[in-house]
């Protein structure tokens, strides 16, 4: 069984009917990647991912695994596993029939399956539940079957489609961890849709931000969240979520001002992606965790605290510049009332600026 | 199509594999043994007996006439009289239109009495009544004749309506009582709060929101009253035989010469009103049978 | 509960309860009664014990009622599963023409079983109907004259019946198939499970559910055979497809025997609560452990 783990999606157009879904998408995938594709409900994730297992037909476009041009391939012969929302486990068999009756299907001889079914069982610590049934098991070792199921077919590509969704927040981390060490130890190409921000940052070697079927923002984690192309982006990955400032920019001697009613911020190196306009309505956005307390600075700038969420691991102060709301995360042992006074930094390099326009960084 | 240059674009061509003709073949020839009969039925109809002696009964009629309807219509022998099968189909029209609104409305009542009241006994009642549904009928037919003939309502309309909602109430019951249980029972706790007593919740709240059910059980009941033969049988009385026990005297008591083309004919009217109702429904007879058909 | 509502509730269940006494309760009993006494035309008080039930099953009639049944309840069941299933299992292959094949498939039920009846009976005409068919395309040595024969006669009726309930059949395990999980399927196309088999072994296992509620309508309409033996054979030819039902009511009405004929009718009872209250208790038991 060939392993070969790299996709790629030239020009992909998948429509159903008159209506077009996406036009000519175009993503490489490297071989032993982690690829999440990120985004809210119908942005079109999940159908992406479908065409690449060739569940959905697409419209137009090609798409290659490996050398091969697997467009019109079903998808067994696609050379992926995938593994599903619902766990979509067979209800009347038990796990190991579960795990091996697609290599019963492909005539796979039986000590090759027994070994395969051994191997993944081990991995996914799920050996002593070989014989129960589905209905038997509790939703976290469902998933781990699920993920069984793929692994027992030696696929050079793995599909997941939002597989922790159905978990609750607990066993949703701990099967996180489980497939970041399955794909440290496993090396294949992984791609894995996913509306949960979390699981993107932890998980992926790149992200690929989706909405309204296009792609927003392909790149490591780091630079999405660090640097994200648009308004969408920086909203949607990040929690607590980032701090927004509507104002302009001021082209004046000593260089681009931001400005708003209640800042005014020099922006002397800030890596304009355009040529800014004076007068350019813009946002800016700061990450609350990038918020500096400095007290002692002098060109600080004065906040008025209105209230604090303790969060266990620190604390998201709510606090207001000018008129503006403006949270800052600060350490949990921090003691703070409403109406006490903050002196803050905003570092120029944690600045996003965003035209309002069309959301776009500049 | 760019296969010589580009290899697999786009959209996989469709392709007539084996298994897809396989597919349509078999689906094909079922629908023709589905269809045949009814096909005969209207062949053998449009002929005339020479004709149907002498060539076989799959092949078209050469000089299609409806003289053969007409005589069924009209004058075809039920028995000692000769007035046709219309008589039967008066007789089905005057116990259909009753028995369905009567067993409608209590069947109704009782679902909706049933699935917000619950009375005492309530689920006792049910039970009996889902019990009843599988119990063949003949375990009841003659007490009810003796019941009925000490009533005087035997072999009257009056009997044969009574008897159509005594044996339609389970299935009414059942499909009512699941559709009011399926409402949001908030709705029903604001009209107590509101005020409302038994009868005003009915009328007002419950009987408009339970039209998809009424549709249902009109379905159900034009279709099974109308194909009743038993109890129309036993029940309706000479004077009200309906189409389907008309039917049966007309091929069934002929002495002599067979007319097969007059038969076919009073079979085909005999079938036209629950075959108009079921192409007029549409998805509401799956329906139909689907709320029919979970018991519980 | 107000007074007022309650009074009214009580009163709305009037109907049905009445119903369910006289009618359901009342009229059963009664006949439960009348089979332990001599009655012949008219019902008599005498009590007699089980004689009836031993006269009834001395009775040739009887006898070949029973056997007939049973013969026409297995096979009729049986083919009626059968197809509907396949008919549902292929319309969902998305096929063209769904709802014209659906519609097909299920005009049959919506015909009075006389009707029926009457148009096999024309069908398998053993002079006119089908054997001629036969032998004016050449074969003469076709032979269809099932329905006067004694020995096939009741399989006409299977093949009648099928005729009117596969579409039943199709349509509830239809709305089954459609309650699958359909990642289900697009596990079973990854893994490339032929569709036959993803069908046979996966499938038909998750619908139990529709396979009882076919198999438990189906076995009403067998108890409830009378329309389509009238209609169709008259129990003929002789006494060859005479069944249960029609037993009773030759007895009850044209026979003057009320009281064998509330024997037969008393064992049909018998029969059907022994039937189907395991398969209806099966069925309840499943809820705790809905399939994933």
């Amino acid at each position: 069984m060939d392993v070969q783990g790299n996709v790629s999606l030239r020009g992909v157009a998948v429509g159903y009917g008159p209506i077009r879904v996406f036009d000519r998408l175009d993503l490489e995938i490297a071989q032993s990647e982690f690829l999440v594709l990120l985004g809210p409900s119908g942005c079109g994730k999940s159908t992406l991912l479908n065409a690449i297992a060739g569940l959905t037909e697409i419209d137009d476009g090609e798409i290659w695994i490996g050398d091969r041009n697997v467009t019109w391939h079903e998808p067994k012969d696609r050379g992926i596993a995938m593994v599903f929302q619902s766990y979509a486990l067979y209800p009347r068999m038990n796990v190991r029939a579960n795990l091996s009756f697609g290599l019963k299907v492909a005539r796979t001889p039986r000590a090759e399956i027994e070994r395969r079914v051994r191997t993944a069982a081990e991995m996914l610590q799920i050996a002593d539940l070989l014989d129960r049934r589905p209905a038997e098991l509790s939703g976290g070792q469902r998933q781990r079957v699920a993920i069984g199921r793929a692994l027992v077919r030696d696929a050079g590509v793995f599909l997941f489609d939002e597989p922790l969704s159905n978990l609750d927040a607990q066993l949703r981390s701990e099967l996180r961890v489980e497939i970041k060490r399955l794909h440290q130890r496993l090396g294949a190409t992984m791609i894995y849709v996913t509306h949960d921000q979390i699981e993107a940052l932890t998980l992926a070697d790149r992200i690929a931000v989706m909405k309204d079927r296009t792609f927003q923002q392909i790149g490591a984690p780091q630079e999405i969240y660090l640097r994200p192309a648009n308004r969408f982006v920086a909203t949607f990955v990040g929690s607590p979520a980032m701090n927004f400032v509507p104002g302009r920019i001021e082209l004046g001697t000593g260089g681009p001002v931001f400005r708003s009613a209640s800042l005014r911020l020099e922006l002397p190196t800030y890596p304009f992606v355009q040529a800014p306009v004076d007068a350019a309505p813009v946002e800016l956005g700061i990450r609350p965790e990038h918020v500096i307390v400095a007290p002692d600075a002098a060109d600080a700038h004065e906040v008025s605290v209105e209230l604090s969420e303790p969060m266990g691991s620190d604390l998201l102060a709510w606090t207001r510049l000018g008129d503006l709301p403006l949270s800052i995360r600060l350490p949990a042992e921090t003691r703070l009332t409403p109406g006490d006074r903050l002196r803050i930094l905003l570092p120029e390099r944690r600045l996003n600026l965003f035209n309002v326009a069309n959301g776009a960084r500049m | 199509m760019s296969a010589s240059v580009r290899g697999p674009h786009g959209r996989r061509p469709w392709k007539l594999t084996p298994a897809r003709l396989g597919l349509y073949g078999f689906l094909i020839i079922c629908a023709l043994f589905f269809l045949t009969p009814l096909y005969v039925m209207i062949v053998t109809s449009l002929k005339d007996m020479p004709e149907i002696r002498e060539a076989h009964i799959l092949g078209l009629p050469t000089a299609p006439s409806l003289a053969a309807w007409s005589k069924a219509w009209f004058a075809a022998c039920t028995g000692l009289t000769c007035n046709g099968i219309r008589v039967g189909f008066v007789n089905s029209l005057r116990i259909m239109i009753p028995s369905v609104i009567v067993s409608i409305i209590v069947g109704a009542i009782t679902g909706y009495a049933l699935s917000f009241w619950r009375p005492r006994g309530a689920v006792l009642l049910f039970g009996v009544l889902i019990a009843v549904a599988f119990i063949p009928y003949q375990v009841f037919i003659y007490p009810l004749v003796r019941i009925f003939s000490y009533l005087g309502i035997n072999n009257s309309i009056a009997g044969i309506v009574t008897i159509h909602t005594i044996f339609g109430l389970p299935t009414m019951t059942l499909i009512f009582r699941n559709h009011f249980a399926a409402l949001p029972e908030e709705l029903f706790k604001a009209a107590r709060v509101d005020g409302a007593g038994f009868w005003r919740i009915f009328g007002v709240i419950m009987l408009p929101m339970a039209l998809p059910i009424i549709v249902v059980a009109v379905i159900l009941q034009v279709t099974g009253i109308w194909n009743d033969f038993i109890f129309g049988l036993v029940f309706a009385g000479r004077e009200n035989l309906p189409m389907t026990v008309q039917l049966n005297n007309i091929v069934n008591s002929t002495q002599g010469e067979r007319e097969y083309n007059v038969e076919m004919a009073a079979t085909l009217l005999t079938a036209i009103v629950p075959l108009v109702v079921y192409f007029v429904s549409g998805r509401w007879f799956v329906r139909g049978i689907a709320a029919g058909a979970v018991k519980g | 509960m107000r007074i007022g509502s309650r009074l009214s509730t009580h009163l709305a269940l009037a109907p049905a309860l009445l119903i369910a006494l006289v009618a359901y309760c009342g009229a059963m009993g009664w006949t439960i009664w009348i089979s332990f006494t001599n009655s012949r035309m008219l019902p008599s008080s005498v009590f007699v014990g089980l004689r009836q039930y031993s006269s009834l099953l001395a009775n040739e009639r009887w006898q070949v009622s029973v056997q007939n049944i049973a013969i026409f309840g297995v096979l009729f069941i049986a083919m009626a599963l059968a197809l509907g299933f396949v008919l549902a299992a292929l319309i969902d292959q998305r096929v063209r023409a769904e709802g014209l094949l659906r519609s097909v498939f299920l005009y049959p039920f919506s015909m009075s079983f006389i009707v029926t009846g009457l148009a096999w009976r024309w069908l398998l005409n053993p002079t006119l109907g089908i054997e001629k068919v036969g032998h004016d395309l050449g074969l003469a040595w076709f032979r269809f004259d099932w329905l006067v024969r004694p020995e096939r006669v009741i399989y006409t009726l299977v093949f009648a019946a099928v005729w009117h309930a596969a579409g039943l059949v199709m349509a509830i395990m239809l709305a089954g198939l459609r309650g699958v999980d359909p990642e289900i399927w697009k596990a079973a196309r990854v893994d490339g499970i032929p569709a036959w088999r993803a069908y046979l072994f996966i499938v038909v296992p998750l619908m139990r559910g529709s396979f009882a509620t076919a198999v438990i309508l189906l076995a009403v309409s067998v108890a409830r055979l009378y329309d389509l033996s009238v209609a169709m054979t008259n129990g003929g030819p002789g006494i060859a497809s005479e069944v249960p039902a029609k037993f009773v009511m030759d007895h009850l009405f044209e026979r003057g025997n009320v009281g064998l004929a509330t024997a037969a009718a008393t064992t049909m009872l018998i029969t059907v609560v022994a039937v189907l209250a395991p398969l209806m208790y099966w069925q309840y038991r499943q809820p705790a452990r809905r399939p994933v």
